[in-house]
């Protein structure tokens, strides 16, 4: 854990407020923010082990488990509800309980006028995604375990 | 000669298969042995007719749209590259009537200089308002955004001189200068578009406001759900060479907390902890970003600055109506059949934008209601659509305008649902610090189950628990969660039956 965390303290070296630019860094190298983590982060910030846990649990955005193969985040807002979002993201999780992907909502991802949508592996973007295309795009990306 | 060629690279055509039609495009173009270069432009606005491909001629832009794959052979038999023929041709985009008839000033070089070229930028009049503001002293600089009229654009409508002045009015050795854009509404996405778009005309901004209040070190707070903006701001901001001077901007990416653009939850953010609303006073502006003076505006607000100043206060006043001056880049979202961008003065009204420019629905069905300024905006029915367009109006009839962002929905709606999700996102997203937000979303969505469920006598309960929130809460989240609660009740009294 050690010798994957070093490089990245290393480059946030006197940054001010840098626990959250480290998090990021962390679950982008591993996919997850690991238990294991958390008492090193503290103390190279200087911080308590509370409140590295704190920030972690407090933002949706950090996972502390691994993730699938593949992360698809399905947009459950207003505007993607209005052209049928929650239709879609009840079928992305049934399908996800055959295959390695994680599903994960997300609260808008600025793309309302064409939804619903979805981001896979935060950064593929699909928009206007009915359940046949969204079917399309699991069996492209080979969800199955 | 080469031809040039405009791609969006802008998520939201990027979403509709911008990249594979450009990769198409150009592997075309390589089998015919034509020269032609690609500029990743950022979006026009114009989603129904993504992926829009534009073609440079001596006629203006030609642009083509909505441009699959397989229509990529048949545009080059079509000779599109010198703007031939084709069921897809728009003719010049500029004077397509959606764009012809909207007042761009934040968003005016959007979809049409690529954003990676800070040369392209100045070549497109950036850089001006910089140039004007380093001959003026910093008090000069504020009292031209004061005069200018415009106010916080993210929600608040804040005046903007008002609060860099308090800034500038604070000594401090250090001070600095935060762009909010975490622009987590749904139904908004003008943040995203100008910083994919358009990074230099808020770095400018920004640039702008440090002379203005005397800070060099600027911030940008982006939400994670936005990498595309995140890279085209990091990649303008490594291009920018000593265009900014001591000026230097970090962007800092958000983790999916909602209430983190709440602009002192953000503070929280950047300075590493989690995202909790602070009391105030004190104000950011005496003390915000590590307990410094702070000026916080929204993204689409920096990014009216450079106009102002390199155009003078008059040109930025003279439109708009009331206390509502200049434009306000408003988002057409949800069940909308021509949904996109569309930045007007202050003045137009929701019938206006909804039908003249939207079309009505996606789905044909009637449009019932329609929510106004994301997640703790009022749901309008259609008696309220020709309320015009301005922070006062809107106010007045118990709504807000917020960001801009409008959400359409069709007569298949179930309004007490939405009002049950208002208060389940209040549950989700609140920080937690105040007692009327954290318990009072998970009470009120309980109300609203056993509302639904037949218990017509809970809805006082309900009544009486938004008003608890609305005036007990600290901030935004729990203090305007009831603005959709009450207008779905009141509108919409029937869905609750």
């Amino acid at each position: 854990m050690i010798t994957t965390l070093q490089p990245i303290f290393a480059r946030h070296q006197g940054q001010a407020g840098s626990l959250l630019p480290i998090l990021h860094d962390i679950q982008h190298e591993l996919g997850y923010v690991p238990e294991e983590a958390v008492p090193l982060v503290a103390q190279e910030l200087n911080l308590s082990r509370a409140e590295v846990h704190g920030v972690i649990t407090y933002y949706s955005h950090f996972r502390r488990t691994p993730p699938g193969k593949h992360v698809v985040q399905v947009c459950c807002a207003e505007a993607c509800q209005a052209n049928g979002s929650e239709a879609l993201a009840a079928h992305a999780a049934k399908r996800a309980q055959k295959g390695d992907v994680t599903i994960e909502p997300v609260y808008c991802l600025g793309l309302c006028s064409i939804g619903p949508n979805i981001q896979i592996d935060e950064s593929e973007l699909h928009a206007q995604v009915t359940q046949k295309k969204f079917d399309a795009l699991m069996d492209e990306l080979g969800d199955a375990k | 000669m080469s031809v040039t060629l405009y791609i969006p690279g802008d998520a939201a055509a990027r979403a509709l298969g911008a990249d594979k039609v450009a990769a198409a495009i150009a592997a075309t173009a390589q089998q015919q042995g034509i020269k032609i270069n690609i500029v990743r432009n950022g979006s026009r606005g114009l989603f129904w007719l993504e992926p829009l491909v534009e073609v440079a001629t001596a006629q203006g832009r030609i642009a083509y749209g909505p441009v699959t794959v397989a229509d990529v052979p048949k545009l080059f038999s079509a000779d599109f590259l010198h703007g031939g023929k084709h069921a897809l041709c728009l003719g010049d985009i500029a004077t397509h009537p959606y764009l012809a008839k909207q007042q761009r000033v934040s968003l005016r070089r959007v979809g049409i200089v690529d954003p990676r070229s800070l040369a392209e930028y100045l070549a497109h009049g950036g850089g001006k308002g910089l140039a004007a503001a380093r001959k003026l002293k910093s008090a000069a600089i504020v009292q031209q955004v004061t005069d200018s009229g415009l106010r916080g654009r993210g929600g608040a409508a804040f005046p903007t001189g008002i609060k860099w002045k308090t800034v500038l009015d604070t000594a401090s050795d250090q001070k600095y200068i935060v762009c909010n854009a975490d622009e987590g509404d749904s139904g908004t996405f003008s943040d995203r578009m100008l910083m994919e778009g358009d990074p230099y005309c808020l770095i400018e901004g920004m640039a702008i406001a440090g002379l203005a209040v005397g800070a060099t070190r600027g911030y940008i707070y982006v939400r994670s759900e936005y990498p595309h903006a995140i890279t085209a701001l990091e990649s303008a901001l490594a291009n920018a060479g000593d265009w900014l001077g001591d000026f230097r901007i970090e962007v800092r990416k958000g983790a999916g907390s909602y209430v983190c653009g709440e602009e002192t939850a953000m503070l929280e953010s950047i300075e590493g902890k989690r995202g909790i609303v602070r009391s105030k006073p004190p104000l950011p502006a005496v003390s915000g970003l590590f307990g410094q003076p702070t000026v916080i505006n929204n993204v689409i607000t920096f990014a009216s600055v450079p106009d102002i100043l390199a155009q003078g206060a008059a040109f930025y006043s003279e439109l708009g109506v009331g206390r509502s001056r200049g434009t306000l880049p408003f988002q057409l979202a949800g069940n909308i059949k021509f949904g996109g961008l569309v930045e007007v003065p202050f003045g137009s009204t929701l019938r206006e934008l909804l039908y003249d420019y939207g079309g009505g629905s996606r789905s044909g069905r009637p449009l019932r209601a329609v929510q106004v300024g994301g997640p703790l905006g009022a749901y309008l029915p259609e008696s309220q659509f020709d309320t015009v367009l301005d922070y006062e109006a809107f106010s007045a009839i118990g709504a807000a305008l917020g960001h801009g962002g409008i959400v359409a929905f069709d007569d298949t709606v179930d309004m007490a649902k939405q009002a049950r999700y208002a208060m389940q996102f209040c549950a989700n997203e609140s920080c937690g610090k105040c007692t009327p937000c954290r318990i009072g979303s998970t009470r009120g969505v309980e109300v609203i189950d056993r509302i639904r469920a037949g218990h017509k006598e809970q809805i006082p309960l309900l009544r009486s628990l938004c008003d608890t929130m609305t005036h007990g809460s600290m901030c935004a989240m729990g203090g305007m969660t009831p603005y959709p609660v009450l207008s779905a009740l009141e509108h919409f009294g029937e869905d609750f039956e």
